[in-house]
C-alpha cells in the first residue's frame, strides 16, 4: 500500500483526529480489499445514516468529536426516521432519538441532509468517469451505469471514511478494465409493447441480477427511448437479487454506444461519441476465449422472475400498498397524479381504500408540491413517506397482511423486513387494486 | 491441553486471540437480516443453524454474502458484546473485516477474523474447543 505524502499527513493527524481515524480504516480497507494505493474521489453518497444500532451512532458522533467534516460534495442516504412526518414511524422514544441522533450526526459533518436513495433525482449527477464513493446498490448501480461516474460498492462506515478523506481504495470499478462487460444479454426477442412498459424493468433486472451474480453486462435490444425511471427500476431489482453494481444497454448509457465499446471497457468516449479504443478487427475469431457468453431470457424465464416477485400470487385482497423503491421521481409522482385523477379519486370523489405509501426524497416532495400533484393524491389518502422507506424503519401497520407493489426492491425485500407477503404489479395495477382492496393486474401485457 | 492434531494457519484479516467451541455454519450468510446482534443468534429462518447462538463461539462460515449492511451488524455484535470468540471466513470479506476494524477504533475489544478454508477444519470435530492466536493459526485444546 503507498500512500501520497498528503495521504500519510492526514493518517499522521495533521488534518485532526476524525480524519486520521477515517484514514486509519481506510487504509485497513484498502488493504483488506488488494488495493495498492487510493484515489481522489469527487463525492461521496452515505448509506451509513440509517440505524442498525447504536454503534452506528457512537461511530458517527466520535467523527463529529474529532472534528470531521466532509472533504468532496456528500449526500445521505435514508435514515429511519421521516423528519418530515416523524408521527408515521412507530417506534419507541430510545430508537427514535437515535435515529436522529446519527442522521443529524453527519449533517453536522457538512453532509447534504438529502436522506435519499436516489442522490441523482435531487441534483447530484457526477459526470462520466468521475470517480466517486457511493453507498446504497440502486444509488450504486445508477451512478456506474446510467451516469457513467465509477465507484465500488461502499456501504457502513467505509462510505464516510472516503467523504472525510475525499479518498477511496483503488479497485474494482474504479478501473478500466473492470468495467467492461463479460456477459452479452440479448433482450432483442421480447416483444417492444412489452419492453415500452414500467412494469418490464423490474422483471428483467430480477431477472439479471439471479442470472449473472455480480458479473457485468451489456444488455442488447432495449428501446432507446427507455427511460431513466425504467433504468433506476432495472438496476435496484438486479442489485438486490444479485450483486449487480454495473450493466450496460447498448445505444442506451454511456459507456455502451456500441455493443463494442461496452465489450471493449469503460474507456470514456471523445466529444463526438466515438470510442478511444474500439475493438481490434477480428478479434472475436481470433481468441474465442475473449469471447463473452450470451444469453437471452425465455418468456419462461421472465414469467419465473415475474412469478418470483410475488410471494402471495394467488392473494384476493391486499391490506395495503407501498410504492418508491428507489424514492419516487417527479416523473413518477406526474404519472400517479394522472392515474389518480383518471380514476376521479381524491378531492371530487372517494378515497383508495386501503393504505397507500410513497416513499420519496423530501426535495422532490417539494417540487411535486410546487407543481400542485400531492395535494389531490393526499385526498385519495396517499400518504408521503420522506427521508425514509416502508422497508428500513416500521411504518406499516403491525397487523401484516399482503402488500402490494411496482418495486422490485420491495417486492424482494418486504417479506423479510416488514412480515408482509407481496404481491407484484405496474403502478397502474397499483391504484386499480388500492381503490377496492381487490388485486386487479393486468396479465395482458404478460402475453408472451 | 493442545492435541496432536498439527495447527492450521489462516491468512489474518484482523489480529487477536480467541478461544470456544466450535460453530461450522454449512451454508453462507449474510449478518444484515441473518444475524441479531442483541441477542447473537442466527436469526434468519431459512438458514440451516437457524438459533444457534454465536456468542464465544469460534465460527467458522464457508462466505459471507449480502448487503455491506453487515458491517453494521457486525459492529454491534462486538458492542453487544454477544459476538463470536473468532470468525474463520472461507472466503475473505471486507465487509465484515471492516466491522471489527471500527470496533477496534471504538474502543470495543474486538476478535480475530482470518481467512481459513472451511476443509482445513477438516480433522477437528463439530464442537470442538479451539484456540485461534494473533499469528493466525488455530488449534484444538482439550
Amino acid at each position: 500500500m503507498t500512500l501520497t505524502p498528503h495521504e500519510q499527513a492526514l493518517l499522521d493527524g495533521e488534518a485532526g483526529e476524525a480524519t486520521a481515524m477515517a484514514m486509519r480504516i481506510l487504509v485497513a480497507a484498502a488493504d483488506l480489499l488488494g488495493a495498492e494505493q487510493l484515489i481522489e474521489i469527487s463525492s461521496a453518497h452515505i448509506d451509513g445514516c440509517l440505524h442498525h444500532g447504536d454503534g452506528g451512532v457512537e461511530f458517527a458522533e466520535a467523527l463529529v468529536r474529532g472534528g470531521g467534516r466532509m472533504a468532496v460534495p456528500t449526500t445521505l442516504n435514508v435514515g429511519a426516521m421521516d423528519l418530515l412526518h416523524p408521527g408515521i414511524v412507530r417506534t419507541d422514544a430510545h430508537n427514535t432519538d437515535m435515529a436522529r441522533r446519527q442522521m443529524q450526526a453527519y449533517v453536522a459533518m457538512g453532509a447534504e441532509p438529502t436522506f435519499t436513495c436516489a442522490p441523482y433525482q435531487v441534483g447530484h449527477e457526477p459526470d462520466v468517469g468521475q470517480q466517486v464513493a457511493w453507498g446504497e446498490s440502486n444509488a450504486i448501480a445508477f451512478v456506474n451505469s446510467v451516469l457513467g461516474a465509477r465507484t465500488e460498492r461502499y456501504g457502513d462506515f467505509l462510505d464516510a471514511c472516503c467523504a472525510i478523506t475525499g479518498r477511496a481504495p483503488l479497485h474494482g470499478l474504479h478501473r478500466s478494465e473492470n468495467r467492461r462487460a463479460q456477459v452479452v444479454v440479448d433482450v432483442s426477442a421480447v416483444p417492444e409493447a412489452l419492453k415500452a412498459r414500467d412494469v418490464f424493468f423490474p422483471v428483467l433486472g430480477s431477472w439479471l441480477g439471479l442470472t449473472v451474480g455480480d458479473e457485468v453486462a451489456a444488455i442488447e435490444g432495449l428501446p432507446t427511448d427507455t427511460t431513466r425511471d425504467q433504468l433506476k427500476a432495472l438496476g435496484a431489482a438486479a442489485a438486490s437479487t444479485g450483486s449487480v453494481a454495473l450493466f450496460h444497454v447498448v445505444g442506451v448509457t454511456p459507456e455502451a454506444p456500441t455493443l463494442a465499446a461496452a465489450l471493449g471497457g469503460g474507456e470514456a468516449q471523445d466529444e463526438d461519441g466515438v470510442s478511444r479504443r474500439p475493438a481490434p478487427p477480428g478479434w472475436a475469431s481470433q481468441s474465442m476465449d475473449r469471447l463473452p457468453r450470451r444469453i437471452a431470457p425465455t418468456s419462461g424465464a421472465l414469467r419465473s422472475a415475474l412469478a418470483r416477485l410475488s410471494t402471495a400470487d394467488t392473494a384476493e385482497r391486499i391490506d395495503s400498498v407501498a410504492v418508491g423503491s428507489p424514492h419516487f421521481s417527479l416523473e413518477e409522482f406526474t404519472h400517479l397524479a394522472a392515474i389518480v385523477a383518471e380514476r376521479g379519486l381524491g378531492t371530487s370523489g372517494p378515497r383508495l381504500a386501503v393504505p397507500f405509501f410513497v416513499c420519496t426524497a423530501r426535495a422532490t416532495l417539494a417540487e411535486a408540491e410546487e407543481l400542485g400533484l400531492i395535494e389531490n393524491l393526499r385526498a385519495a389518502g396517499v400518504e408521503i413517506v420522506a427521508d425514509t422507506c416502508v422497508v428500513v424503519t416500521p411504518i406499516l401497520s403491525d397487523a401484516g397482511g399482503v402488500l402490494m407493489t411496482n418495486s422490485g426492491k420491495f417486492a424482494h425485500y418486504g417479506p423479510s423486513t416488514t412480515g408482509y407477503e407481496v404481491v407484484y404489479g405496474s403502478l397502474e395495477d397499483c391504484v386499480a387494486s388500492a381503490t377496492t382492496g381487490e388485486v386487479r393486474r393486468d396479465e395482458t401485457v404478460w402475453s408472451w | 491441553m493442545v492435541t496432536g492434531l498439527p495447527p492450521v494457519r489462516g491468512r489474518v484479516l484482523v489480529s487477536g486471540s480467541g478461544q470456544g467451541p466450535l460453530l461450522r455454519l454449512t451454508h453462507p450468510i449474510s449478518f444484515w437480516g441473518g444475524v441479531d446482534p442483541v441477542r447473537g443468534i442466527i436469526s434468519d429462518p431459512r438458514h440451516p443453524q437457524f438459533g444457534a447462538s454465536l456468542a464465544g463461539r469460534v465460527l467458522a462460515i464457508p462466505s459471507a454474502v449480502g448487503s455491506s449492511s453487515s458491517s453494521a451488524i457486525m459492529l454491534e455484535l462486538l458492542r453487544e458484546k454477544t459476538a463470536p470468540a473468532a470468525i474463520l471466513l472461507g472466503k475473505a470479506d471486507a465487509i465484515l473485516a471492516l466491522g471489527a476494524v471500527v470496533g477496534q477504533e471504538l474502543g470495543y475489544q474486538t476478535i480475530p477474523i482470518l481467512e481459513l478454508p472451511m476443509a482445513a477444519l477438516g480433522e477437528m470435530s463439530a464442537e470442538a474447543v479451539v484456540i485461534v492466536n494473533p499469528d493466525g493459526s488455530v488449534l484444538p485444546v482439550d
